[in-house]
């Protein structure tokens, strides 16, 4: 199905904008009803101090067409997390659709509809879509459903008020007659839409709860579903590049006198960073990468090693940092009862989806396509008409699935690099990052050093202080939105920390690391910030002479939706069963993405070691839940991502370079290491929190608070250290 | 001029001997559903049949293929284990972005035509080589089996 230009769509200026106004209606090119409206995407955090304008921009439509289909326009992008289906479901419950002929397209990019570019940003991120769709988006379609009811009544002649919707469907009680919406669009788009329409209750939902299929899924199971990286572009040739392995470094010297022999090598593109083969396959294209002798000009960061980056950040956070949240007097709490001080350190770590960093372009003289699966798609835009000097609506951009973002697709230096490659190519070219390349210029998930104290009295914490340092990676992102000299991302979880503690300061040293450039990464500052708090909590419980889940519950009250998953996780988990020797289980609990999650996790650790995980039982209060299938789906999946990085993340850096290169020493988690999970989803009439990030951050400190019960061992850093379990080593 | 049997079809490609099949599918065929992840043979994302058998299409030149049959994700499907597979890996919903799924696949349907029956340590060891990422890996284990008891 094409996608009308989302300007085109939007019929004549409004009168009289309204800042009340939430909904434009129309009559679309081929007949169909078209409804406007605003999702305010990636605006959460950069409007905590700012305001933004209320003139209405529609970013997400509804197409509504004469055969009755359904399209929503969403500028969400589908990278596994299933909102193409759970965002559509919102539409359908307050539509009254039949699901099945709900249909979803990506929206092309449409920063020029927002009233501000700075904050309105098409974003898929932060485990936001559920969260900024599901006000709007029934509001949309409870607009939509009242629209078609008088229309239907319009044509009967009769009160809408004895009208009722179903499957599709307008039905007139009284009458027994009924419509299609198929035959109603036309009259609707002639009426104004309401602005105020009623919204379902809870208990009215056909929809929303339901474990329903995905949508996406059945070509992806085929083989037939098209991501970024399986564009064919009519004459398309196919690149693979090289970027100085230095960060920073520029090319010095390219002797290409082998590559441009090779069959199938079409030209060599050689630009101040990195050199690019172009070929008639990829496999040209890596045989004349390969071939060619490239002397770099490393720069400054040659001499940087992975030394340096934890002696800075050991330094760095020895100073005082900026107060990010105050409570009580903290000097004073810190002052009376037993204190304890511990650091905590998380380090760098690549995305590594398992679908490689690529871009299509197609460079002309008057315009410029790009194909690609971005989480930002107007930021794809907006680079790629900077490289090439054209006017923005010139440059269009084809957003795809994408395989696995996990927070790289927030960034667009892979856009820029293809444009920079494509504007020297005279047809279209696929560039296709070799998985040495995907994981040696990444944007990596920042090392972070916690520094935590807290003074107990009488078995509970008097006092506390967080000193988190670490990479601004919103200073760089998002720049309007780091003010005061905080990262909003880098102290979340941490300021609003769950517990009951009357003098608390959280405090942020702002970090850069050498050379290395940082990015957000599944599960963001939190995971960083859970990981310090909860294992810091057991350290505290030990101390305390208290069972650690006890310790918890008693300091929840002010949280009590935590302490509800925490006493089902507890019973769920069979928290106090004996273990055998060096089993252990650990909990942990978080607040993040405005979801309520307490996790267990089970281990056995050897004489050598080696960690087993055993099984990990979550228990989540997520608000509403749209598809709990997929909620349980995001956990599961989660947890093992977070399992990945406690078992075997690291990148380190040596001589500005990154060590690692492909998955024989970056390595995943496999089929046969992954351990029983059970996620129990607690009933709530909350609003939707987010869901996609938690699992990662709920894994890391469940699984290293139970090696610390199994073994008496406190890891003060991830990834696990054998050597330290072993005890060959200390902490 | 290279001459193969994928899916049931005669395909012949202008390519060099050398070049990994993976690469003759996606960007010289256009059968993209297999999927490149690492070129190292570490992921399993590229995994196709040969001669009924999984092989990783990122280390296997064109030239050492000969007669034997290559069936792709494309064309799993017409096999009973794959059509049993693919149906079993939506009625559990295995897939989340889905990118690692061809080859996950491709390892299942492997499996269950030689081993009909597998236990959980036949499927470690036909699976352990399938990366997925978005760590569907338990929904994997649940759908190999729901295939295995399907008829």
């Amino acid at each position: 199905m094409e996608i009308i230009p989302a300007r085109s769509i939007v019929p004549g200026e409004v009168a009289d904008p309204s800042r009340r106004e939430i909904l434009k209606a129309g009559l679309a090119a081929g007949g169909a009803l078209l409804l406007g409206f605003h999702v305010p995407l990636g605006e959460g955090r950069a409007t905590q101090s700012h305001t933004s304008t209320h003139e209405f921009a529609p970013n997400a439509f509804i197409r509504i067409d004469r055969q009755g289909q359904i399209t929503l326009i969403m500028p969400q992008v589908e990278m596994g997390q299933g909102v193409y289906t759970s965002v559509p479901m919102i539409l359908a419950e307050e539509l009254d659709a039949a699901f099945d002929q709900v249909a979803l397209e990506a929206a092309p990019p449409n920063d020029a509809l927002y009233g501000n570019p700075v904050f309105h940003i098409q974003v898929t991120g932060n485990s936001n879509s559920i969260r900024a769709f599901w006000i709007p988006l029934r509001k949309a379609g409870a607009g939509a459903r009242v629209m078609l009811v008088e229309a239907a009544a319009q044509m009967w002649g009769v009160d809408p008020a004895g009208c009722r919707t179903n499957n599709s469907e307008v039905f007139h009680e009284a009458s027994g007659r009924r419509l299609p919406y198929a035959a109603l669009v036309d009259r609707a788009a002639k009426l104004t839409p309401p602005q105020d329409a009623p919204l379902k209750s809870v208990a009215d939902f056909k929809l929303i709860g339901k474990p329903l299929k995905r949508l996406d899924t059945p070509d992806k199971a085929k083989g037939t579903a098209l991501y970024g990286i399986d564009m064919l572009p009519e004459g398309v040739k196919f690149a693979t590049l090289a970027a100085c392995p230095v960060f920073g470094g520029r090319v010095g010297h390219v002797d290409d006198r082998v590559a441009k022999i090779i069959p199938g090598v079409r030209q060599i593109v050689v630009l101040d960073d990195l050199v690019a083969v172009v070929g008639d396959h990829t496999w040209a294209a890596k045989q004349g990468l390969d071939a060619l002798n490239i002397t770099w000009s490393e720069g400054p960061n040659a001499r940087v090693t992975q030394a340096d980056v934890w002696n800075q950040i050991r330094a760095a956070s020895q100073r005082e940092g900026v107060v990010a949240k105050t409570l009580g007097d903290a000097e004073k709490g810190l002052a009376q009862g037993d204190r304890m001080d511990a650091d905590y350190e998380l380090p760098f770590l690549a995305h590594a989806p398992m679908e490689p960093m690529n871009c299509t372009v197609h460079v002309r003289p008057d315009a410029c396509e790009v194909w690609v699966g971005s989480q930002v798609v107007s930021r794809a835009q907006a680079i790629a008409a900077k490289v090439t000097g054209l006017p923005l609506e010139k440059v269009i951009v084809h957003n795809q699935l994408i395989g696995g973002g996990f927070g790289r697709r927030l960034e667009v230096d892979g856009v820029e690099k293809s444009a920079r490659i494509a504007k020297e190519v005279d047809s279209p070219v696929k560039v296709v990052w070799s998985r040495e390349e995907d994981v040696q210029h990444d944007l990596y998930r920042p090392v972070y050093h916690d520094r935590m104290t807290a003074t107990l009295s009488s078995g509970r914490i008097v006092g506390w202080r967080h000193r988190i340092a670490g990479s601004a990676v919103i200073a760089r992102w998002l720049p309007p939105a780091f003010q005061h000299g905080i990262d909003i991302d880098a102290v979340d979880s941490a300021v609003d920390m769950p517990y009951d503690i009357p003098n608390l300061r959280v405090e942020y040293v702002r970090d850069e690391p050498p050379a290395v450039p940082t990015g957000f990464w599944r599960g963001v500052g939190p995971n960083n910030n859970v990981f310090a708090i909860e294992s810091f909590m057991d350290e505290l419980a030990k101390k305390a002479g208290r069972d650690p889940i006890e310790f918890r519950r008693s300091m929840l009250d002010k949280t009590p939706r935590l302490k509800a998953a925490l006493e089902l996780v507890a019973g769920k988990a069979g928290w106090g069963r004996p273990l055998p020797p060096r089993n252990g289980r650990g909990v942990a609990v978080q607040p993040s993405f405005g979801s309520y999650i307490a996790t267990v996790a089970e281990v056995e650790v050897d004489r050598s070691g080696e960690v087993s995980v055993r099984r990990i039982v979550t228990a989540v209060d997520t608000g509403i839940v749209v598809n709990p299938d997929t909620v349980v789906a995001q956990l599961q999946g989660g947890l093992i991502f977070g399992l990945t990085a406690a078992f075997y993340g690291e990148v380190t850096i040596d001589r500005g370079r990154i060590q690692q290169s492909n998955f024989h020493d970056y390595r995943m988690l496999r089929i046969d290491e992954v351990p029983a999970i059970e996620v129990h989803i607690i009933q709530s009439g909350e609003a939707p929190g987010g869901i996609g990030e938690t699992g990662v951050t709920a894994s890391l400190p469940a699984v290293r608070n139970a090696i610390f019960a199994a073994t008496g061992i406190p890891l003060r850093r991830m990834p696990i250290d054998r050597d330290v379990l072993a005890e060959r080593k200390s902490v | 001029m290279t001459r193969l049997q994928i899916n049931g079809e005669v395909r012949n490609a202008d390519v060099p001997a050398d070049m990994p099949l993976l690469w003759v599918l996606r960007d010289v065929l256009g059968l993209t559903g297999t999927k490149f992840g690492c070129g190292i043979g570490q992921c399993g994302a590229c995994t196709v049949h040969l001669g009924g058998k999984p092989a990783r299409s990122c280390l296997l030149p064109v030239g050492l293929i000969g007669e034997r049959e290559v069936t792709t994700i494309e064309g799993v499907g017409a096999t009973l284990a794959g059509a049993k597979v693919q149906k079993a890996w939506l009625g559990v919903e295995v897939i989340q972005c889905g990118y690692c799924q061809s080859g996950q696949i491709m390892s299942a349907a492997a499996l269950l035509a030689g081993t009909p029956n597998p236990d959980d340590s036949d499927i470690d060891a036909a699976m352990a080589g399938n990366l997925c990422r978005c760590g569907t890996y338990l929904r994997i284990r649940d759908a190999i089996k729901r295939a295995a008891a399907s008829r």
